[in-house]
Order: structure tokens, then C-alpha cells, then sequence
């Protein structure tokens, strides 16, 4: 991000006088913090205050009996903590399996969405005819309301009323009975699948616009050099992706980790245990059991993961640009 | 350039497997939106019976979903308009002024994007919930509780999108209007942003999909009064029977404003995205 604007300052009242000792402030210097205003007002209102007000939640015991009155909840230090962090206690454990569950998810989902975004912003490259069709056919998932698409899928993944079900072992011929998509273990590989279709068309979108910053040339000349699509692929595409890539997979990996509204949305009420992502978990913990400090200490802890995991990301990436 | 055969059979591949991956769902949302409601009760079948329009009149009898819609249409596009206005001027700050605390607000960008929301769904609960009681403003339950949250989920971003877009814009044509006597604001109004019209569309869409599509705050903070479409339509199956033909025929018809919306102006989503990746 370039600052260059600093000599241009508004009109003909702008100028500091010459030869005093101390520049004084220019003539609607307060203009910028003023048109900022309201944008930040607004974020500490909905964002900075709740937030600081659930860290402090987090150090209470805060349960049911002090909810309309919660000024009275007894302080209870790093308590909720303790128990959210005691693996062998009930509480812990479920927290625990929720996030390895957590992260087997995110890893699936990044990975794959990521790769199927590359695959077609690789595929819809080169201008052919039915470009325009497939590109706009392919943003469709992202451009439905995101409940309306999950909807869809709880539909298919139906045991007996189901598309999939239906397809596989009706159309198929798949052997053996059909499964339950929606409870047992297999509740996971549904909410992977579909957490994918929401997200892959963002990274298409994403890389699609990379792409289209890569003059054409480079790959003129380099099949003049002989380099096989494969080559020209790892040796100029993906290096000048680099920034698209580096904020992409960071956004996605953010997102997917906190991703709430898949599980709910496909699960409801129902939430089996291999579909139990954290968000939802910690949903359910504060909810259900109305304990918003156990459930507060429990987004703080994630929270601190995410802001590590982001930390250790960008510093990495930092180094090795400089390094490059 | 000749395309070599590998590469050819790739992209046929490529857009094979994805077509019918992506549209797969589109489809059995679409056909099973005009299915009796004994088809849907059955086993799977990829065509209707009977093909029938009758869903598309009965949905509006199981849920009071045109309330829903109201309410989301209201939502979205008041959380729109000011989330709009709010982030015209902040970018405007940043894309023009050189001032103590630009760069750390445009970090601040991806750093909202990290927070769970969880994490202030429930203290941001408590607080509108406090309020009421001391001072008698209702904001759970009201719409206007869920106009000033949403409206805050949009701003950072769309201000780093439209900030990218006023780069884009010559400060010659700003600094022409300033000679000519134009104040700061006048210059905004009358010249920046008719020239960023595109990108202000595409902020626009981006605020209204990310209101309409909400689902957890929504389900927190509605009730009978101000539901959205987000949790409405998730009732048609706590009813005794689950009208799947229903509930598909209520998606087509909540999809449809936000999806030929964006198709239609995806150039400019593209267009905006660009203009803030490459700051």
C-alpha cells in the first residue's frame, strides 16, 4: 500500500505558514478521523466492546442464575479455564474431540477447496467457447443464500428420501444397505462435502481475478522454451498467485475453522458427535446449558489459537518473501 | 498457441467433475420444488410424477414466510444502504488522506475475520438484553438490533474493497474539482463516486449477501416479530411433516433475487476484488 498523498491536502486555505518552529496543524486535519468515525464507532459498539465484555465473562461464573443480572456473578478467575481445559473431565474431553475434529474438517476443506478453485481457474484460463457459462455456472454456490444451499443438501443426504442415496445405490448399483448421512460417523464426511461446495467457488473467484493479473506473454515465451503446461503451471502461475495465495488460504482457513452455520444449519437440533465442529460445540455448551462463562472461556481459547496459528502463519510467509 | 492434448483433456475433465458437483444440488432443489408431496416422501427420483406448481402457493400457508421475507428484505437492505454510506467515507479517509493510523486500519481487516462469533454473539446478547432492561430500547427481537449488528459484518471488508476501488479513480480528477472550488465532500460526491459507481455495486451486493444469508446472530436475536428467512426456513421441518417440496420451493424462491443479482454484476464483484488485492 502506497502513502503518497501526504503533499495533497485540500485547496487553498492548505499550506503551513513558513518559518515557524513547529508545523501546526493543517486546516482540516481532523477531516479523515471525522469521515472515519462512524465506521469505527459502529465496530467498537458491535465488535470491541462485546468482545472485551466476553473475555471478562470468561473469568465469571456465569450461569443461569445471573444471566439478567450478571453484574452479581461471582469472579471466579481462570476457573471456567481450568475445567474447559481438564481433559479427563467431561467437559474438556468433549472440548477436546471437537477440536481435533475441528481440524481434520479445516484441513479437508482448505485443501480441497483450494484445489478444486486452482483446477478450474487453471481450466478457464485460456478463452474458449462456454467460457462465460462455466465461470458463472461455477460462482453459483457462493451466490446462494448460504442457508438455502446447506437446505438442499440435507435434503439429498436423507436416508431414504435422498438424491445421493438414491443415486448411489439406486442408479449405481452400490452393493449393501443404504447409510444415514446425517447421524453416525458418516455425519462428518457430509459436512465436509458440503462446507467444500459453499467454499471452493471463493477460491476460484479469488484465483480467477489472480489470474487474470498474469500477462500473457510470460507464457508465450515460455512455450517458445519448450515448457510443458504442467512446468509453465509450477514455474509462473502459482509463483505470481504468491499474494492472492498467501491472504486466500488464511481467510479460508479462518472461516472454515470458526464455521458455524454449516453444522447448524445441516444438523439442527440433532448434532451428532462426528459433525461436532467447535463453533457449533461451544454454541451448544452455552446455549443448552445457559453457562455463557464456561462457554466465553471456550471462544477466548479458540480465539487464542487462531490469532497463534495466524501469528506463526504470516510471520513464516513474511520470512520467506524477504528471503525470496 | 496450440493447446496440447493433456491439457485439453484436463480441462475437460476439470469442468466435467465440477459441473455436476456444483449443480447436482441446484438441480434437486429446483425439480423437487415442483414435486406433489408423495415424492418427495418416497424414494428419490430424479423427475416429478406429476410436475405441479402447488408448492410454490402452499409454502406461504405453512410458515408465515412472506412475514420472513419482509423482515429479510427490510434487514438487508437498511444494514445495506448504511453499511454503503459508512464505508464511502471511511474509505474515502483512507484512500485520500495521509493520516496518523491508516495502515492500522486496514489491518484491522483480516484481523475481524479471525474473531469467532461466538465469542461476542453471546457478550453482544447480554449487552442488547441490558439495555432493555435499563433503558427500555428493545433490540433483541427488533430489527433494528439485527440492521446495526449486520451492518457491522460488512464494513471492514467492503471498506477495503471500495478503498481499492478510489485508488483506482486519477486524483487528478478530485484535485480538479478542489481547484475549481470544490470542498472535500462536494469532490467525493460530485466526482469520486459517479466514477466508482462499479465498485460501489459491488460493495452494495456484497453488504445485502451477507445480511441475507445470516444465519447465527439470527438465531439468537429474532423472535416471532423479526424473524429472517435464515432461521424461517428451517421451521417448515419442525412442523409434524416435512414438506421437503416446500422448503425447496421457499430456496428457489429466496435464492433467486441474490443469485441473478450477483451473476449479473459479477464483473464488478471481480473487478472490486482485484482492486483491493493488489493494494
Amino acid at each position: 500500500m502506497s502513502a503518497t498523498t501526504a503533499t495533497k491536502k485540500s485547496g487553498p486555505s492548505a499550506g503551513p505558514p513558513k518559518g515557524k518552529p513547529r508545523k501546526p496543524r493543517r486546516a482540516g486535519w481532523w477531516l479523515p478521523y471525522a469521515l472515519l468515525a462512524p465506521a469505527i464507532i459502529f465496530e467498537v459498539v458491535i465488535h470491541v466492546i462485546p468482545m472485551a465484555t466476553g473475555i471478562w465473562m470468561s473469568f465469571l461464573k456465569l450461569t443461569k442464575m445471573f444471566i439478567s443480572n450478571w453484574g452479581n456473578a461471582p469472579v471466579i478467575g481462570l476457573k471456567n479455564y481450568a475445567v474447559a481445559l481438564d481433559f479427563n473431565s467431561a467437559v474438556g474431553a468433549g472440548l477436546l474431540k471437537s477440536f481435533l475434529i475441528t481440524v481434520a474438517f479445516t484441513i479437508l476443506v482448505v485443501g480441497i477447496s483450494w484445489g478444486f478453485g486452482m483446477a478450474a481457474a487453471v481450466a478457464l484460463q485460456k478463452s474458449f467457447f462456454g467460457r462465460g457459462f462455466f465461470r458463472t455456472l461455477f460462482l453459483i454456490p457462493y451466490a446462494l443464500p448460504m442457508y438455502a444451499g446447506v437446505i438442499a443438501w440435507k435434503f439429498m443426504l436423507q436416508k431414504d428420501t435422498g438424491a445421493l442415496n438414491h443415486l448411489l445405490y439406486d442408479n449405481l448399483g452400490l452393493p449393501g444397505d443404504k447409510p444415514f448421512w446425517l447421524i453416525g460417523d458418516n455425519a462428518f464426511w457430509a459436512v465436509v462435502i458440503v462446507a467444500i461446495w459453499r467454499l471452493w467457488p471463493f477460491a476460484f473467484l479469488m484465483l480467477m481475478a489472480g489470474l487474470q493479473s498474469i500477462p500473457n506473454d510470460v507464457y508465450e515465451a515460455s512455450a517458445v522454451d519448450g515448457a510443458k503446461p504442467l512446468r509453465q503451471w509450477s514455474a509462473i502461475t502459482l509463483p505470481m498467485l504468491r499474494p492472492v495465495n498467501m491472504v486466500l488460504l488464511l481467510v479460508m482457513f479462518l472461516w472454515t475453522f470458526n464455521d458455524f452455520n454449516t453444522p447448524f444449519v445441516l444438523f439442527g437440533g440433532s448434532q451428532p458427535p462426528a459433525g461436532d465442529l467447535i463453533s457449533f460445540h461451544i454454541y451448544n455448551a452455552s446455549f443448552l446449558t445457559w453457562n455463557f462463562g464456561s462457554g466465553a472461556a471456550m471462544s477466548v481459547l479458540l480465539l487464542l489459537f487462531l490469532l497463534l496459528v495466524s501469528g506463526v502463519y504470516l510471520l513464516v510467509m513474511n520470512r520467506r518473501s524477504k528471503r525470496a | 498457441m496450440r493447446e496440447t492434448t493433456s491439457a485439453k483433456s484436463f480441462r475437460i475433465v476439470v469442468i466435467a467433475v465440477l459441473t455436476v458437483f456444483t449443480v447436482i444440488p441446484v438441480y434437486v432443489m429446483v425439480i423437487s420444488g415442483l414435486k406433489p408431496l408423495k415424492d418427495v416422501q418416497g424414494a428419490f427420483s430424479w423427475w416429478p410424477s406429476t410436475l405441479t406448481i402447488q408448492p410454490y402457493i402452499d409454502m406461504w400457508r405453512t410458515v408465515p414466510l412472506a412475514s420472513y421475507f419482509v423482515n429479510s428484505v427490510i434487514v438487508a437492505s437498511a444494514a445495506t444502504v448504511l453499511s454503503l454510506i459508512i464505508a464511502i467515507f471511511a474509505s474515502y479517509a483512507i484512500s485520500r488522506y495521509n493520516f496518523r493510523g491508516r495502515s492500522l486500519f486496514s489491518n484491522t481487516v483480516l484481523a475481524t475475520q479471525m474473531l469467532p462469533g461466538v465469542l461476542f454473539l453471546l457478550p453482544l446478547f447480554l449487552i442488547f438484553v441490558n439495555i432493555n432492561t435499563n433503558f427500555g430500547v428493545q433490540l433483541v427481537g427488533t430489527r433494528i438490533g439485527l440492521i446495526i449488528t449486520y451492518l457491522t459484518f460488512s464494513l471492514p471488508f467492503s471498506i477495503w474493497m471500495l478503498a481499492g476501488y478510489f485508488d483506482g479513480i486519477p486524483r487528478e480528477l478530485d484535485e480538479a474539482a478542489k481547484v475549481d472550488g470544490c470542498g472535500p465532500m462536494r469532490a467525493l460526491i460530485q466526482v469520486i463516486l459517479p466514477a466508482a459507481r462499479p465498485g460501489l455495486v459491488a460493495v452494495a451486493i456484497y453488504s445485502f449477501m451477507t445480511s441475507w444469508g445470516e444465519v447465527l446472530f439470527a438465531s439468537v436475536m429474532t423472535t416471532d416479530a423479526n424473524r429472517t428467512l435464515a432461521v424461517g426456513l428451517q421451521l417448515y421441518s419442525t412442523q409434524t411433516n416435512v414438506y421437503w417440496n416446500q422448503i425447496m420451493a421457499a430456496s428457489v424462491v429466496v435464492s433467486i433475487p441474490i443469485v441473478i443479482g450477483f451473476l449479473l454484476l459479477q464483473k464488478n464483484f471481480v473487478a472490486g476484488l482485484t482492486a483491493g488485492a493488489v493494494k
